[in-house]
């Protein structure tokens, strides 16, 4: 049996699957229902100086739906915890005593003032927490006050505050990044530099998640009016997925554990960000969606997937597909393929051909009794047909081999790599020696 | 009172009222928003897609579907009108396992098709819920249509007749419009008076003037008519009934099917409607399914439906047939019916089983007997009063094109005319081809004469 067990910058927990900092952590009563349930740790909802913040009093959250009202991504308005830190502490200090066993990371967001972080971290460090993550992440109503993602929007100030709290504090410090940002590698390089023990992303993306059409007012509306909100669940992985690729791949921060966040919905998403360099995980959405229960599924998914290929603990899984990670001009333009339609699966819907015909190659033709097939002479392998055909395996991307003549182009395939950068069109090519 | 299943002979009042009410109730009740959300989103939105090709209106089930699934049912209950004006209709009672859905691409890969059907109903009954009527009339032309018959065809033609500006004169010999919609389909596929309040929808349009109780044959004479009007358009159905051909057809409590059924449509109270412990249907079809289920859900003890021929042959789709096996109806096939018995009432059938031969079906074996205290003849139905002059092809009136008959000015469409299954929806199809091909004609002729 696989070993789910993490240790992520020193902090223990019996499997990669912890809480994010969101109201599922916001209180003692979810958190132990939590611990029951079997998550590996939480990150406690960030705190906050005393008084303590206000939330709206109407809608916090809007939606997208898929089939069958499916929830596909979540925006919300809500700020940080509304509740005294006094009460906080006390509750973290209650839960952590009766489950040592699990992760208790509790989530900060104070002022950007040294004062702040020193009055703050001796009460979180009293509490018996694991560690802490900096929330500089929000991207509403905290931003304003210059905290949350106005933090991390400047790379001096997390460096800075990540130093602060190094200085002041024996726990590990994670770093919480916001995606609201045009290359993700700038703070999580300041974290490192402020000598942060981690990373962890994505918080929430800016977002309006629809519009109120009768009261012309964004979604979720406060009385005719509606503000952006941070947008979180299935939709967002793929921006997540590539935010931590970056940070793994990245010289500068190439080893840096990762915490993942970002739609991590089943436990093959979990398994793909560890796959991408994450250490653990973490799940906001879904636990919103469906209840503490999803872990057991998340938990018994990996585990049984790492015992199928071999894999023996979570730290053996982590960054394995970073090395596959590659930019655009590194990508062999040597491989050639051609879509394949096998007939037996298809149920003729004509979407492939479709969407070949009126916006691609015009390489899919299409017979009176309606067989599809692809024309070779015209495929570019863009994989459009594949990603549209609803049979799962209908059209498969087939290689051509080394030496085939490529019917398109009516050139071999060469069983050599090459790619753009010393390709002949590329103006800036680097000419192999002479 | 206080009959049951079980009491001899033929007799009302076998059940209990809330029986009735149950039995009579919508078989298929509709769908809600979210069930239809579910629904449509299974949708592929195919490439030219099977579905509008099998459905005899062509609608663009497609565009229909992705309409529901983006919250405009009303668009998507337009987009179904504009093809099939009875598309309410045809949602409750098309065979859509032979005919839409059974073309969808879904069901070759699953087995289990979008339910078309059921979504065209939500769509159209959206629509129609709002009561006012979704076309507008084209400026008139001053020209005058007649169509004899209100059933599915004759409504058709006379809607899109009436969308292009021409007034129309709808005549039919019954005492309401509707046609079969109205006397013939089965109760529980139309329950709540669906027929009329779609009759009354329809002509919202305005222009058409609906004239009952008049026979063509009778009241009516089809060179007058042609003398009269602009143009003709004949959607007489099949108004007469096959004999059965065999001894002891005139006993008590034999009757045919179809007026059986028309009884039970137009009854206010199920409960005062006779029906025997022991029925034998006879008749493989659609209506011999109607008839028979419906036997069953008056309470009778044993309904029996005898066809002659095997069941790859009966015109009633797979599905009607489940649907009376599931209703207790018991379904004997290769059997045909030799006498009818009784002394006075009708005491039982006696049938011979049967063989396809050379010649057709041969008798085999020794002759059986199916007891029985009430005979439903469910044979088909045939066309009756054909107007002379007609040119006929086999049993039914000749038609070239978009119902054109061999006389001038003169168009046929539905049961009536050659071409076509005899389904609501076919009925539909023709009557609106027939209308556009009219009023292609019409303005033809008018342009000429303005010249
Ligand atoms: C019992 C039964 C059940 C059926 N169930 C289904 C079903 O579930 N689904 C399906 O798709 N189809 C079904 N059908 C078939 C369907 O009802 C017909 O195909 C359809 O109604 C034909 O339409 P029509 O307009 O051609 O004729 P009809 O609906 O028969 O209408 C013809 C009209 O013409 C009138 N008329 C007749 N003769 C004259 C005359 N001489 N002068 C003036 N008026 C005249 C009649 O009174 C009638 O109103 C069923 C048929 C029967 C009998
Ligand atoms: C209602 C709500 C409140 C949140 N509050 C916080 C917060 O206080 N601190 C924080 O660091 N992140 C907060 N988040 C962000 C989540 O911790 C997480 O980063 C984000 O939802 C992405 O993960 P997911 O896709 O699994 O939901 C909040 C998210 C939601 C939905
Ligand atoms: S009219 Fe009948 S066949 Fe055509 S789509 Fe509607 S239900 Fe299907």
């Amino acid at each position: 049996m696989a070993d789910l067990s993490t240790d992520f910058v020193g902090i223990k927990s019996p499997n990669p699957f912890w809480l994010a900092s969101a109201p599922p952590t916001d209180k003692e009563y979810n958190v132990r229902r939590a611990f029951e349930a079997g998550w590996g740790g939480v990150v406690w909802k960030t705190l906050g100086l005393d008084p303590n913040i206000v939330n709206v009093n109407g809608p916090r959250y809007g939606a997208i739906w898929g089939a069958d009202r499916r929830l596909l991504g979540l925006n919300n308005i809500e700020l940080i915890t509304d509740r005294p830190l006094e009460v906080n502490l006390r509750e973290i200090k209650s839960v952590k005593r009766d489950y040592p066993d699990r992760a208790m990371v509790v989530s900060l967001m104070v002022p950007c003032e040294e004062d702040a972080w020193k009055f703050i971290l001796p009460l979180v460090e009293e509490t018996g927490a694991d560690g802490i993550e900096l929330n500089f992440g929000c991207p509403h109503g905290m931003s304003e006050r210059g905290m949350g993602s106005a933090v991390g929007q400047v790379p001096e100030y997390i460096e800075m505050v990540a130093r602060w709290c190094k200085q002041n504090t024996r726990m590990p410090v994670i770093v919480k990044l916001t995606p609201n940002i045009t290359d993700i590698r700038y703070p999580a390089r300041a974290a490192k530099a402020g000598g942060a023990d981690a990373v962890s992303l994505i918080n929430t993306v800016s977002s309006i998640t629809s519009v109120d059409l009768d009261r012309m007012s964004p979604e979720p509306m406060i009385d005719g009016k509606g503000s952006h909100g941070g947008y979180c669940g299935p939709a967002v992985k793929p921006i997540a997925l590539n935010m931590v690729a970056e940070i793994a791949r990245d010289v500068e921060t190439a080893g840096m554990p990762i915490s993942g966040i970002g739609g991590v919905t089943t436990w093959r998403d979990a398994a793909e960000f560890l796959a991408l360099g994450a250490g653990n995980v973490q799940v906001c959405t879904a636990a919103m969606t469906y209840g503490f229960k999803v872990v057991q599924e998340m938990i018994t998914g990996l585990s049984e997937w790492m015992d199928e290929k071999g894999y023996e603990s979570v730290a053996d899984v982590t960054g394995r597909a970073v090395p596959n990670v590659t930019d655009w001009q590194y990508l062999n333009l040597n491989y050639v393929a051609k879509a394949k339609i096998d007939q037996e699966a298809c149920i003729k819907c004509g979407r492939c051909y479709a969407a070949c015909e009126d916006t691609s190659h015009q390489a899919i033709s299409m017979s009176p009794d309606r067989v599809f097939e692809v024309i070779d002479e015209e495929c570019v392998a863009c994989n459009l047909c594949v990603n549209v055909c609803p049979v799962e395996g209908c059209i498969t991307m087939e290689p051509l081999a080394a030496g085939e003549v490529d019917p398109r182009t009516g050139e071999v395939v060469d069983p050599n790599y090459a790619n753009w950068t010393t390709h002949p069109n590329n103006p800036g090519a680097v000419k192999a020696a002479e | 009172m206080s009959n049951t299943p079980l009491t001899p002979g033929v007799v009302a009042g076998r059940l209990g009222p809330e029986d009735y009410d149950k039995n009579f109730a919508d078989a298929y009740p509709p769908l809600d928003p979210h069930e239809a959300l579910v629904a449509a989103d299974r949708c592929y939105f195919c490439h030219d897609a099977p579905c509008i090709a099998a459905c005899p209106t062509e609608i663009d089930i497609p565009l229909f579907i992705r309409q529901i699934q983006t919250g405009m049912p009303k668009a998507a209950g337009k987009t179904i009108f504009e093809q099939n004006i009875l598309g309410g209709m045809c949602a409750r009672v098309c065979p859509t396992e032979t005919l839409c859905e059974g073309a969808c691409v879904r069901e070759a890969a699953e087995g289990k098709p979008v339910k078309i059907g059921h979504l065209q109903r939500y769509a159209t009954d959206t629509v129609m819920g709002i009561g006012s009527h979704p076309f507008a009339r084209a400026p008139s032309t001053g020209l005058v249509v007649a169509v004899v018959g209100a059933g599915p065809s004759g409504l058709a033609c006379a809607h899109r007749l009436a969308m292009y500006g021409h007034d129309v004169v709808v005549m039919d010999a019954r005492e309401k419009p509707g046609g079969l919609n109205e006397y013939g389909i089965a109760t529980y596929k139309t329950p709540d008076g669906f027929a009329q309040a779609e009759v009354d929808w329809l002509l919202g349009i305005g222009g058409i003037t609906i004239k009952t109780g008049v026979r063509l044959g009778r009241e009516l004479a089809l060179a007058e008519l042609r003398e009269d009007f602009d143009a003709v358009f004949l959607a007489i159905g099949l108004a007469g009934v096959n004999a059965l051909r065999a001894e002891g057809e005139a006993h008590d409590h034999v009757h045919d099917a179809v007026d059986f059924i028309a009884e039970l449509r137009q009854s206010p109270d199920r409960r005062q409607i006779a029906v025997g412990r022991r029925v034998v249907v006879i008749g493989g079809g659609m209506t011999a399914v109607d008839a028979a289920v419906q036997a069953k859900l008056l309470g009778a003890e044993h309904v029996t439906m005898v066809y002659r021929r095997d069941r790859s042959r009966m015109s009633a789709s797979q599905h009607e047939q489940l649907h009376a096996v599931s209703k207790g109806v018991q379904i004997i096939t290769d059997a045909t019916p030799l006498r009818v018995l009784g002394d006075g009432a009708v005491s039982g059938v006696e049938f011979a089983y049967t063989s396809e031969g050379a010649d057709g079906l041969e008798t085999i074996g020794a002759p059986f007997v199916v007891p029985a205290d009430q005979v439903f003849k469910a044979i088909g139905q045939k066309l009756e009063a054909a107007p002379g002059g007609l040119e006929i092809d086999g049993s039914k009136i000749a038609v070239t094109g978009s119902g054109r008959t061999s006389l001038t000015g003169v168009w046929a469409g539905g049961d009536c005319a050659v071409g076509g299954d005899d389904l609501t929806v076919t009925a539909v199809a023709e009557g609106r081809d027939a209308a556009e091909d009219i009023h292609a004609e019409l303005m033809a002729a008018s342009r000429v004469a303005a010249e």
